[in-house]
C-alpha cells in the first residue's frame, strides 16, 4: 500500500490514507475489521501494529486508518509521508453485526481513539437503511477526533470530562439514555468505558457489541496471545474478534 | 537443480524448513499466505492429554528484536485434534509433526500413543522445555535424569520418528541432548524460549500474568545457534535448529551449524510467508555456492 495523505488531526493522532501501490482496487473489508501493519526503521518495533480499519472510501479507492501515536511505532506510522510504502496485512478479524430489527435506531459509542472503527460502521449502517447515532466520549473537545465525519454521516452527541463540548462526565452519564430509545449498542474505547457501556446495556436489557483492544503479535489466530475469556473459553481476539457480544464475554455484568 | 531432500531418521523432508510449533497454528490460518505444500514440514500447536485454557491474560510483552509469550500450552488436547484437526490437515502434501507436552510421563505416554495410530503424523516433537506451565514442561528438560524418564518411557510408546524438542534453560545443553539420545530419541530440536521478564515501571508491576515468560525472535538467535553448534558435535542423530531465524540467511546459518533442518518460530507473526521465502533463498544460496544438494552445507562451518 502507499500512504495517499497523511493528515494530522490532532497532536497525538494521525489520519493515514492508504491505496494498492499497484492500483488494484481494495478487497472487501468489514467495519469492525483490523490490519497489521510492520513498522520498518523502528528497532524497538519488532512485532506488526494492529490498528482498526477507520474507513473505507470506495470512489477514491482508499483505505483509512486513525493512528494514535501511543509508542515508538504508532510514532512512526504517524510520520509517514505521502508517497511512502506502508506494509499491511488486511482485513483480519471479524466485524460488528447488524441489528435483529430492520431499520432499526442503533447507538455507536466511541472513546478516544476507540472512535475510529465507527466511523465506517456508522456509513455503513446507515447505507442499509439503518439510523444510527453517534456518541462519542473524550477528555475536552480539543480531544475529540473526527467530529465533521461523524456529524456528517448521523446525528452526534457528545461528552467531555471537562464539559468544554456536548455534556459533562462519561458518555455513560449522557442525558440522551433516558430520553432515547436504542434496537442495539456498538461500542470501542478504553476498556473501563467498554465496561461501564456493557454495563448499561444490561440494565437496559439492550443488545450490544463491544471491540477489544487486546494486545496481539501474529493478528492471525495462530500466537494466542490476545485471548479474552468467554462463555467457550479463552479464544483469539484477533480470530474470533475483535468484536464480540457482551453475552459472550465472562465481564461478570 | 539443487536437491533439498533432507532425511531425519526416516522422517523425509522435501526441504529442511519447518514451521515451528505455536507460531503456525495448524498450517491452515497461514493458507493465504503460504502453500503448505513448499514446505518439509509443520510442527503443529503444543498438544496434551487433556484440554488446557492456558494462562490468563497479558501473556505477551514486545522486547527488542523479540517478544515474551506466557501461553502456557493452550490447546482443546490430543482427542479433539484427532476428532476435528487431524481430517482437515491429513491430506496436506507436507510432514505434519505433532509437539506434544504433558504433565506427567504417562501423559506424554498417552498422547504418543493416540498420534502412533495417525497414518498422516510421520513424527512427534517431545515438547520438555515449555517454560510456562507449573507442571511438567520444562520440568522435565532441564535434568539428564527425568529426560531418559520421559523419553526412554515414549519411546517404548512410539516406534516413529521421535524428536526432542530442548529447553536453552539449563547449565550444559549438550548433557541434556545425549541423555536424550540415550534413551532413542531419533533427533533434537532445538531451542525452545528463553526464559526472561517484563516490567512495566510506571505501574510497577510484571507486564506477564505469570510475571516471566519464554523469550523469541531475532534477539535469541546467536544463543541459538552457539547450542545448536555445541549440541551438533556432542551427538550422533540429526538437529533440528531453531531460534530466531527470519531469513535465509539466518537458516544457511543453523545449516553449517550443524542442523539437518531448521524450523521458524516467531518470524511467522511478523512475515507469514517468510517460511516459503526462506526455502527459497536456500534455494538460491546453494546455486550460488555452486552446491548440487543442501547435504553439502550441513555441518559444513569452516571452523
Amino acid at each position: 500500500m502507499v500512504v495517499k495523505e497523511n493528515i494530522h488531526i490532532h497532536s497525538k493522532h494521525a489520519l493515514l490514507k492508504l491505496s494498492p501501490s499497484d492500483g488494484s482496487l481494495l478487497p472487501p473489508a468489514e467495519p469492525g475489521q483490523f490490519v497489521e501493519v510492520k513498522v520498518e526503521g523502528e528497532p524497538k518495533t519488532y512485532l506488526r501494529r494492529p490498528i482498526s480499519i477507520n474507513y473505507i472510501d470506495r470512489d477514491k479507492n482508499e483505505l483509512w486508518l486513525l493512528v494514535q501515536q501511543v509508542g515508538a511505532g504508532t510514532s512512526r506510522m504517524s510520520e509517514m509521508q505521502s508517497g511512502s510504502i506502508i506494509n499491511i496485512i488486511y482485513p483480519l478479524g471479524k466485524g460488528f453485526s447488524l441489528p435483529a430489527e430492520k431499520n432499526g435506531k442503533v447507538l455507536l459509542v466511541g472513546g478516544g481513539v476507540g472512535v475510529a472503527p465507527l466511523l465506517y460502521w456508522g456509513a455503513e449502517l446507515k447505507r442499509q437503511g439503518y439510523s444510527p447515532e453517534f456518541l462519542l466520549g473524550a477528555k475536552s473537545d480539543k480531544d475529540l477526533l473526527q467530529k465533521s465525519e461523524f456529524e456528517a454521516i448521523a446525528k452526534t452527541y457528545y461528552t467531555t470530562e471537562d464539559g468544554s463540548e456536548g455534556e459533562k462526565g462519561f458518555v455513560t452519564n449522557h442525558t440522551l439514555w433516558q430520553k432515547e430509545k436504542y434496537d442495539k449498542l456498538y461500542c470501542c474505547g478504553p476498556r473501563p468505558m467498554m465496561l461501564a457501556v456493557a454495563k448499561m446495556a444490561t440494565r437496559l436489557c439492550l443488545d450490544c457489541e463491544v471491540s477489544l483492544e487486546n494486545e496481539m503479535a501474529c493478528g492471525l489466530g495462530a500466537c494466542l496471545c490476545c485471548v479474552e475469556n468467554t462463555i467457550k473459553g479463552n479464544v483469539c481476539v484477533c480470530k474470533e474478534g475483535p468484536v464480540f457480544n457482551i453475552k459472550e464475554l465472562q465481564w461478570l455484568i | 537443480m539443487v536437491n533439498l531432500n533432507v532425511n531425519i531418521k526416516g522422517l523425509k523432508l522435501k526441504n529442511p524448513v519447518m514451521t515451528a510449533s505455536g507460531t503456525f497454528g495448524y498450517g491452515l490460518e497461514f493458507e493465504d499466505f503460504v502453500n503448505l505444500s513448499e514446505l518439509g514440514g509443520i510442527v503443529v500447536k503444543g498438544t496434551t492429554l487433556l484440554p488446557r485454557e492456558g494462562n490468563p491474560y497479558p501473556r505477551m510483552a514486545e522486547t527488542p528484536s523479540g517478544m515474551l509469550n506466557a501461553v502456557g500450552l493452550q490447546n482443546k488436547g490430543v482427542d479433539y485434534f484427532i476428532k476435528e484437526i487431524y481430517p482437515k490437515i491429513k491430506d496436506l502434501d507436507t510432514s505434519v509433526i505433532v509437539n506434544v507436552s504433558g504433565s506427567t510421563v504417562a501423559d506424554y505416554v498417552a498422547v504418543a500413543e493416540k498420534l502412533s495410530v495417525l497414518d498422516a503424523i510421520p513424527a512427534i516433537e517431545l515438547n520438555i522445555s515449555c517454560p510456562n506451565v507449573k507442571e511438567g514442561g520444562m520440568a522435565f528438560g532441564t535434568s539428564s535424569r527425568s529426560v531418559e524418564e520421559v523419553v526412554g518411557a515414549v519411546r517404548r510408546a512410539y516406534d516413529k520418528t521421535l524428536i526432542v524438542k530442548l529447553s536453552p534453560n539449563v547449565t550444559d545443553i549438550t548433557e541434556i541432548a545425549r541423555a536424550a539420545e540415550s534413551e532413542g530419541a531419533d533427533s533434537v530440536s532445538l531451542i525452545n524460549t528463553l526464559l526472561g521478564m517484563a516490567v512495566d515501571a510506571e505501574k510497577r508491576r510484571p507486564v506477564l500474568s505469570t510475571v516471566t515468560g519464554g523469550l523469541s525472535g531475532a534477539c535469541v538467535k546467536p544463543v541459538a545457534l552457539r547450542m545448536v553448534w555445541q549440541v551438533a558435535k556432542s551427538v550422533k542423530i540429526p538437529v533440528i535448529g531453531l531460534g530466531g531465524i527470519s531469513s535465509a540467511t539466518d537458516a544457511v546459518e543453523f545449516l553449517l551449524a550443524g542442523a539437518t533442518a531448521v524450523e521458524i518460530g516467531t518470524a511467522n507473526f511478523i512475515d507469514p510467508s517468510v517460511s516459503v521465502k526462506i526455502v527459497k533463498g536456500i534455494e538460491e544460496y546453494l546455486v550460488r555456492q555452486g552446491c548440487h544438494s543442501v547435504q553439502e552445507i550441513i555441518g559444513g562451518l569452516i571452523v
